[in-house]
C-alpha cells in the first residue's frame, strides 16, 4: 500500500516549490516588462523558466527513485480554511505527478524553444512568452496539488492561458470569439468539477487526494455506491469540457485560432489531456463505478469516431490535426472506460510527442506559406521542407500506428485491452484507426506532395525554417520514434516499463474492488493477431489514400461544392450551429426578453406602481378639497354626527 | 341671590333640553345654507348661546356653578371670536366687495 | 473610544472640508481619508482575533429615558466591513479626483459624511442607533446622485431614496414591535433583541420587514429595480459607494439584525429566501449578457452576484456565511475597480457604449491588465479573490440543498458569457475614431488601481488573513441563531 508522507526534506521543498516558481517568475518579468524587454531576452528568459523546471523535474524524477518511491506531500501554507473545510496549499509528488511533470516541462521546453524561431516577427513576442509561461505554470499546479482545490486552480488557469492564446492575435473578432467560446465551454465542464469537488468534500469530508482515496477504497464512512457515481459522472463532466468530448468538444477544432505552438503545447499535448490525468487520479473513484466507466467508454469512442469523421474532409491543415486530437482524445477515454488506466496514460505520453510534432511541422508548413493553413493551396512542399517533411512522415507515421513508432504501442495496447472488454467497441475502434490513418496521409500527400498550389508570391516565399524550429521537430520526432518502447507489449517483453513504474498509484483501487485488477492475459497468439489487424488495417488506409491522394493526385472541391454527406460532414454536421440554434441564440434571447419582458414589463411597471398609486390617490382625493366652506362645514357636521352615532351604537 | 336658580328651575329640565337643541339645529341649518359669512357667522353664535344656555340650566339644576362660570368663558372667548371674526369679514368685503362665502375657494385643489 | 473616532472623525473632517473653496477640497477629504485609514489599521493592529465579544466598545445612554444606548464596537463580522470602507473611501476621493465636479467642497464634504453613516451601520449594537446611522448614510449619496448625476437624475435617485425609506419603515416598525417585546423599562440593545424568546408566528411576520428592509438595500430579486437605474446615473464615485460599500449595509444588516434576532422565522423562511436570492442569481446574469452600457453590464452582474452572497446568508452553515464575509469584501474591491475603469472610459471617449469601442488595449496596455485582473476576479478565477467567495458560498449552497447548488452554480458560466463579451468587445478588435486617441492610465488613477489590484491577489492567495478575522464572530452568530 502506497502511503503517503509528509516531506520533511526541506531541500525537496524547495525543488517542489521551485518547478512551478519559476515559470511564474518568467511570466512575471516578461508580463512587467512588455515592450520593455527586447525579444532576445524575452525568449530567453521564458525558456530558460521552462527548461529549468525541466531539470528540477528530471532531478525530482531521479531523486524520487533513489528514495525508494515513496509518495509524499510538501504543504506550503493553508489556503483557504473553514471550520472542517480545510484546504491547504500543497503539492503530492508521486509517480503519475512525476511522469506529468516531465511531459509538461519536457514538451514545453520543446515548444518553447520553437516559439522563438516561430514568432520572431511578430509585435506580441514578449505577452507572447509570458502567456506560455503562465501556461506552464499553471498546468504544474494541476499535475502537482495534492487536492481536487488545487487541481482546479491549475484546472482554471489552464483556462485561462487557452483563453488569451487563442485570442493572442486580438484584433481579429473570430480569433476573440473562438477564445471565448473555449473558454466558456470549458466553464460548463468546470461547474460539473466544482460540484463533483463539492460532494467529495460532503461524502468523504476532505478534498486531499490521500485522505479521499484512502477512506473509498475502505469504504469507512459507508458511502452509497449511487454518490460515487455521481461524484465520478460529475468529474467527468468536467474532464469532458477540458478534454473536448462529446459534447463540449466544439471548442478545440476553433481553438486552432491561436499561434500554433499553442495548439502543440495547450490544445494537444497537455491541457487537453488533463481531463484523463484526472480520471487516472480518481482511480479509486472511477473503479467504485463501473457504470461511470461505461459511460465515459462510450462517449470516447463515440467521440473518437465521430471527430475522425470530420477529419477526413477538412481542408485546413491544424482543423485536420484539431480533429485528429479530439478523436486520438476519444481513444483515451475509451481506455479509460475499460480501466486500462496506464494504457491511456501511455497514449497521452506518445500523442504528446507525435500530436506536438504534427503541428508544429504544420506551424513550420505554414511559416513557410506565409500564414496560408488551406491544404488546397500547398502541394510540393517535399524538396523546400526537407527537414519540416521527413519529422512529419515520422508524426504521421506514429499516429496512424506503424510500427515500431510510438502510436504503434500505445494505440495496440490500448486496443487489446478495449478488445478484452467488448469486441464491438473494439471494431469501431479499429474503423476509427482506419480513418486516422487515411486522412493523416491525405494530409500529408496533398502538403507535401504533387505539384505546388499556391501564389506565385507564396512561393517566392518558401523556405525552410530556422534552426530554432527544426530543432524541437527533430528531438520530438525522436521522441515519436522510440517513445514506444517505454511500454512495450507483453509478447516482446516481461517488462512494460510504464505500467510497472505507475503500479503504486493504484494500489488504493486494488484494495477497493480487487477482482477488477486480476490480470487476464490474452493469449500470444491473439496479441499477435490484433496487431497484425490494427497494422493492416492501417496499411490499407495508407494505400487508399495514395491511391486517391497521391498517385491520382486529387485536389478537394472549393467550398460550396460540396452536397450531400460529405457537405454535412465537412460542415462538421452542423455542431455548431445546431448549439447557437439550442443554446446561444435560447440566451440570447432570454436576455432580451427577461430585459423588456419581465424587468421593465412585469417587476419594474409594479414597483412604479406604488408610485403611481400614491401620484394617483392623491389626484382624486384632492377634489375633497372643494373650497366651498359650506361643504367642509357640511362635511364636519356629518363627522360629528356620526361620531356620536358611532358612540351610541358601540 | 338664590332666587335665579330657582327661578331657573320653575321650569322642567327637559324643556331646555328641547329648546337649545332646537336653538343648535336651527344654528346648524343655517350655517350651512346660509352664504353670508354674517349670517353664517351668527348662526354659530346662535350655536354657542344654545349650549350656554343649557349649561347654566344644568348648572343650576345641580347646584353647581362651575357650569356658568364656564357661560362667562365661553361668552368671553366668543367676543374675542367675534371681534377678530368680524375684521376678517370686514376685509373680505372690502377685496371682494361681497360676503358670499362661495366666492372663497381660491384654496380649492 | 477608537470606534467613536472612526465614526465621528469623518464628519469632523467634513465640516472642514465645507470650509476649503475650490479644488483644494478634494486634497483635505483625500488626507482625511487617509487619517481614517490608518485609524482603521490601528483597530486591526489592536484587535484581539480571538475575542467573541465587541471590542473597542463605547457604551453610552442616547436616549436614557427609553433606555436606547449610544453603543457602538466592532467585533469580527464588523471589523472586515469597517476596514473594507476605510480603505476604499481614500481611493473613491481619489478617483474623483480628475471629474472636476462643480462645489467640489459639498461632494467630498458628502462622502466623507457618508462614511461616517457606514461606519456607523457597522459598528452600531442598539437597534435604533442602527436604524438611525442606516438613514444618516442615505442622505449624502442621495444629493451625490441628485445634484452630481446624468440624465433623469432626479426621477431615478427619487425613486431610489423612496424605494429605500419604504423598506427602512418596515426594519422601524419590526425594531418598535422588538423593543415593546423586551422586559422592564424595554431595551434596544442587540443582546436584549437576542434574548428575546417569541413565538414562530411572530418571527414569520418580523422576517419579512425586516428581510424587505435588506433585501431593498442589497437588492434581492424582485427588490432591485432601483438598482441598475441608480448605478447608471449616478456619478461614478456615487456608484462605487452604492454598489462597493453600500449594498453591503444590507447584507451586514441581515448578519446582524435578522439571522440571529428571528432564528426561528428565518428556518421557516429561507428556502424560500434562498430561491429568490437564486432566481436574482440568474436573473441578473441573463439580463447582464446583452445590455450595452458598460455600467449596467456591471450593474446586473452586481444583482447577480450579490443574489449569490444573500443565498449564503440562509444557508446558516460556516462555509456559506464565512464566503459572505470573504464575498463582501471581493465584490466591493472588484466592482469599484470596474465601476473605475468605465469611468476612465467613458472620461476618455465620451460613452459606455460597448458597441460604440474596440482595440482600446492596443493603446492601453497597463489598463488592460488591471481591468482584465478585476475581471477576472469578477469571474471567480482561482488565486483572485473572487474565487474564494464563490467557492465558500456555492459550498455552502450546495450543502444546504445540492440541486440549489447547482443551479446557483450556473452563475460561474453566465458569469464568463458576459464579463468576456464586454471585455472583448471594449478592449479587443480594431480601433476605431472614438477610440483611436485612448491614452492609458495616469499615475494618480494608477495609484486608485494598484491598490484594488494587489488587494484582488492578496484575498484570492491568502484569504486567511480576513477569513480567520471574521470566524469567531461568525461561529458565534451560528450559535446564537442555533440556539
Amino acid at each position: 500500500m502506497q502511503e503517503l508522507t509528509i516531506a520533511t526534506n526541506t531541500d525537496m521543498m524547495w525543488v517542489c516549490l521551485l518547478i512551478p516558481l519559476l515559470p511564474l517568475i518568467g511570466f512575471l518579468i516578461n508580463g512587467l516588462g512588455f515592450r520593455r524587454i527586447p525579444k532576445g531576452l524575452a525568449s530567453v528568459v521564458g525558456c530558460a523558466a521552462v527548461i529549468g523546471s525541466f531539470v528540477l523535474s528530471l532531478y525530482l524524477f531521479l531523486s524520487f527513485e533513489e528514495q525508494g518511491n515513496r509518495a509524499y506531500v510538501t504543504p506550503l501554507f493553508d489556503w483557504i480554511y473553514v471550520v472542517a473545510l480545510s484546504i491547504p496549499f500543497s503539492f503530492q509528488i508521486d509517480q503519475l505527478s512525476l511522469i506529468m511533470l516531465l511531459l509538461v516541462t519536457g514538451v514545453g521546453s520543446v515548444i518553447h524553444i520553437y516559439s522563438a524561431g516561430y514568432m520572431s516577427h511578430d509585435e506580441g513576442f514578449g505577452k507572447f512568452f509570458a502567456f506560455l509561461n503562465l501556461f506552464v505554470f499553471s498546468m504544474l499546479l494541476l499535475v502537482m496539488g495534492s487536492n481536487y482545490v488545487m487541481m482546479f486552480i491549475g484546472w482554471e488557469g489552464v483556462g485561462l492561458c487557452s483563453y488569451l492564446l487563442i485570442g493572442f492575435w486580438n484584433k481579429v473578432t473570430p480569433y476573440n470569439n473562438a477564445a471565448k467560446k473555449a473558454f466558456i465551454m470549458n466553464r460548463i465542464g468546470d461547474l460539473g468539477f466544482l460540484l463533483g469537488i463539492f460532494l467529495i468534500f460532503i461524502t468523504f469530508g476532505s478534498v486531499s487526494y490521500g485522505e479521499v482515496f484512502n477512506q473509498a477504497s475502505q469504504n469507512l464512512s459507508d458511502v452509497s455506491h449511487g454518490t460515487i457515481v455521481a461524484i465520478t459522472l460529475l468529474l467527468f463532466v468536467g474532464a469532458m469540457g477540458k478534454s473536448a468530448q462529446i459534447p463540449l468538444f466544439t471548442w478545440l477544432p476553433d481553438a486552432m485560432a491561436g499561434p500554433t505552438p499553442v495548439s502543440a503545447l495547450i490544445h494537444a499535448a497537455t491541457m487537453v489531456t488533463a481531463g484523463i490525468y484526472m480520471v487516472i487520479r480518481s482511480n479509486v473513484l472511477y473503479t467504485l463505478a463501473p457504470e461511470t466507466l461505461e459511460v465515459v467508454a462510450i462517449i470516447g469512442l463515440a467521440t473518437a469516431l465521430f471527430a475522425a469523421t470530420i477529419g477526413l474532409f477538412q481542408n485546413d491543415i491544424k482543423k485536420v490535426l484539431a480533429y485528429s486530437t479530439v478523436s486520438q482524445l476519444g481513444y483515451m477515454f475509451l481506455a479509460l472506460g475499460v480501466m486500462a488506466y496506464s494504457s491511456s496514460l501511455f497514449h497521452v505520453l506518445t500523442h504528446a510527442f507525435f500530436k506536438a510534432l504534427l503541428f508544429l511541422g504544420a506551424g513550420s508548413v505554414i511559416h513557410a506559406m506565409s500564414g496560408e493553413q488551406d491544404m488546397r493551396r500547398m502541394g510540393g512542399l517535399k524538396k523546400v521542407l526537407p527537414i519540416t517533411f521527413l519529422t512529419f512522415l515520422i508524426g504521421t507515421l506514429a499516429i496512424s500506428g506503424i510500427p515500431p513508432f510510438a502510436g504503434f504501442f500505445s494505440k495496440d495496447e490500448l486496443l487489446a485491452h478495449v478488445f478484452q472488454h467488448s469486441k464491438i467497441m473494439w471494431a469501431f475502434g479499429l474503423l476509427t484507426s482506419f480513418m486516422t490513418a487515411f486522412y493523416m496521409f491525405r494530409l500529408l500527400y496533398l502538403t507535401f506532395y504533387g505539384n505546388f498550389r499556391g501564389t506565385e508570391e507564396q512561393r517566392h516565399h518558401l523556405h525552410e525554417s530556422p534552426a530554432s524550429m527544426t530543432i524541437p521537430l527533430i528531438i520530438l520526432a525522436i521522441l515519436s520514434t522510440i517513445g514506444g518502447f517505454m511500454g512495450l507489449p507483453e509478447v516482446f517483453s516481461e517488462n512494460h516499463m510504464l505500467a510497472n513504474y505507475l503500479s503504486p498509484i493504484y494500489d488504493f483501487s486494488r484494495r477497493a474492488v480487487p477482482s477488477a485488477f486480476e490480470t487476464q492475459h490474452l493469449s500470444h497468439e491473439m496479441e499477435y493477431i490484433l496487431m497484425a489487424v490494427s497494422v493492416a488495417v492501417a496499411v490499407i488506409a495508407i494505400i487508399l489514400a495514395y491511391v486517391i491522394y497521391g498517385k491520382k493526385r486529387t485536389v478537394p472541391a472549393e467550398d460550396g461544392e460540396y452536397s450531400g454527406l460529405h457537405k454535412l460532414v465537412y460542415n462538421k454536421y452542423y455542431i455548431d450551429e445546431l448549439y447557437n440554434g439550442l443554446f446561444v441564440k435560447p440566451v440570447m434571447g432570454l436576455s432580451t426578453g427577461l430585459y423588456r419582458f419581465v424587468e421593465k414589463g412585469i417587476i419594474d411597471p409594479i414597483v412604479n406602481g406604488f408610485g403611481h398609486g400614491v401620484l394617483g390617490g392623491g389626484r382624486w382625493l384632492r377634489f375633497l378639497q372643494s373650497g366651498a366652506v359650506g361643504s367642509y362645514m357640511l362635511l364636519m357636521v356629518l363627522g360629528i354626527a356620526l361620531i356620536l352615532l358611532l358612540n351610541f351604537i358601540i | 341671590m338664590n332666587e335665579i336658580p330657582e327661578v331657573i328651575r320653575t321650569i322642567p329640565l327637559n324643556y331646555y333640553l328641547y329648546f337649545s337643541t332646537a336653538l343648535f339645529v336651527i344654528g346648524i341649518i343655517g350655517v350651512l345654507t346660509r352664504r353670508n359669512a354674517i349670517i353664517i357667522f351668527m348662526c354659530i353664535e346662535l350655536m354657542l348661546n344654545s349650549v350656554n344656555l343649557l349649561l347654566t340650566a344644568f348648572s343650576a339644576y345641580r347646584s353647581d356653578p362651575n357650569g356658568q362660570i364656564f357661560v362667562f368663558f365661553i361668552m368671553a372667548v366668543a367676543a374675542a371670536e367675534v371681534a377678530v371674526g368680524l375684521a376678517i369679514i370686514v376685509m373680505i368685503y372690502r377685496n371682494l366687495r361681497s360676503t358670499d362665502v362661495n366666492i372663497l375657494n381660491r384654496l380649492k385643489w | 473610544m477608537l470606534t467613536a473616532l472612526l465614526i465621528l472623525w469623518p464628519a469632523l473632517a467634513a465640516l472642514l472640508v465645507l470650509l476649503v473653496k475650490g479644488q483644494g477640497a478634494k486634497k483635505v477629504a483625500f488626507g482625511a481619508a487617509l487619517v481614517e485609514l490608518l485609524l482603521g489599521i490601528y483597530a486591526w493592529a489592536n484587535f484581539n482575533p480571538n475575542v467573541v465579544e465587541p471590542q473597542f466598545l463605547l457604551n453610552e445612554p442616547w436616549v436614557a429615558s427609553a433606555g436606547i444606548l449610544f453603543k457602538v464596537g466592532i467585533d469580527g463580522i464588523s471589523l472586515l466591513l469597517v476596514l473594507l470602507t476605510v480603505f476604499l473611501i481614500p481611493l473613491i476621493i481619489l478617483a474623483s479626483f480628475k471629474n472636476n465636479y462643480d462645489r467640489p467642497s459639498s461632494f467630498f464634504a458628502l462622502i466623507l459624511f457618508m462614511q461616517t453613516g457606514l461606519i456607523g451601520v457597522f459598528t452600531a449594537l442598539d437597534a435604533f442607533l442602527f436604524y438611525f446611522f442606516w438613514e444618516v448614510a442615505l442622505i449624502p449619496v442621495y444629493f451625490i446622485a441628485a445634484m452630481w448625476g446624468g440624465e433623469n437624475r432626479i426621477k431615478v435617485t427619487f425613486k431610489f431614496f423612496l424605494y429605500t425609506v419604504f423598506g427602512s419603515l418596515f426594519m422601524l416598525a419590526a425594531f418598535v414591535y422588538l423593543y415593546f417585546q423586551t422586559p422592564g423599562t424595554h431595551s434596544s440593545e442587540d443582546q436584549a433583541f437576542y434574548a428575546l424568546v417569541l413565538s414562530g408566528d411572530t418571527q414569520s411576520w418580523l422576517f419579512w420587514f425586516l428581510f424587505i428592509a435588506f433585501a431593498i438595500k442589497m437588492p434581492v430579486f424582485p427588490f432591485h429595480t432601483w438598482q441598475p437605474d441608480t448605478y447608471t446615473t449616478a456619478p461614478a464615485a456615487g456608484t462605487m459607494l452604492l454598489s462597493g460599500i453600500m449594498l453591503k449595509m444590507g447584507i451586514y444588516g441581515a448578519l446582524r439584525w435578522l439571522l440571529p434576532v428571528v432564528p426561528l422565522g428565518v428556518s421557516q423562511w429561507a428556502t424560500v429566501a434562498l430561491v429568490l436570492a437564486i432566481i436574482g442569481i440568474i436573473y441578473g446574469a441573463i439580463i447582464a449578457i446583452r445590455q450595452q452600457d458598460m455600467k449596467r453590464v456591471v450593474a446586473f452582474s452586481s444583482i447577480s452576484h450579490v443574489g449569490l452572497i444573500a443565498a449564503g446568508l440562509f444557508t446558516l452553515n460556516e462555509q456559506g456565511l464565512q464566503g459572505v464575509m470573504i464575498q463582501m469584501l471581493s465584490h466591493g474591491i472588484n466592482v469599484v475597480g470596474l465601476f473605475f475603469i468605465i469611468d476612465i472610459i467613458q472620461r476618455r471617449i465620451g460613452t459606455r457604449d460597448i458597441a460604440a469601442m474596440g482595440g482600446i488595449t492596443q493603446n492601453a496596455p497597463f489598463m488592460t491588465v488591471c481591468f482584465m485582473i478585476l475581471m477576472l476576479g469578477a469571474v471567480a478565477l482561482p488565486l483572485t479573490n473572487g474565487f474564494v467567495g464563490e467557492f465558500l458560498l456555492l459550498f455552502g449552497v450546495f450543502r444546504y440543498e445540492a440541486w440549489m447548488g447547482a443551479v446557483a452554480g450556473i452563475t460561474i458560466i453566465l458569469g464568463a458569457v458576459y464579463m468576456l463579451r464586454m471585455f472583448q468587445r471594449v478592449m479587443f478588435g480594431v480601433k476605431n475614431e472614438i477610440t483611436q486617441g485612448f491614452t492609458d492610465l495616469t499615475a494618480s488613477e494608477k495609484a486608485v488601481l494598484i491598490p484594488l489590484v494587489v488587494m484582488v491577489f492578496w484575498i484570492g492567495l491568502h484569504p486567511n488573513t480576513f477569513l480567520s478575522l471574521s470566524e469567531p464572530a461568525v461561529l458565534h452568530l451560528l450559535e446564537v441563531i442555533k440556539r
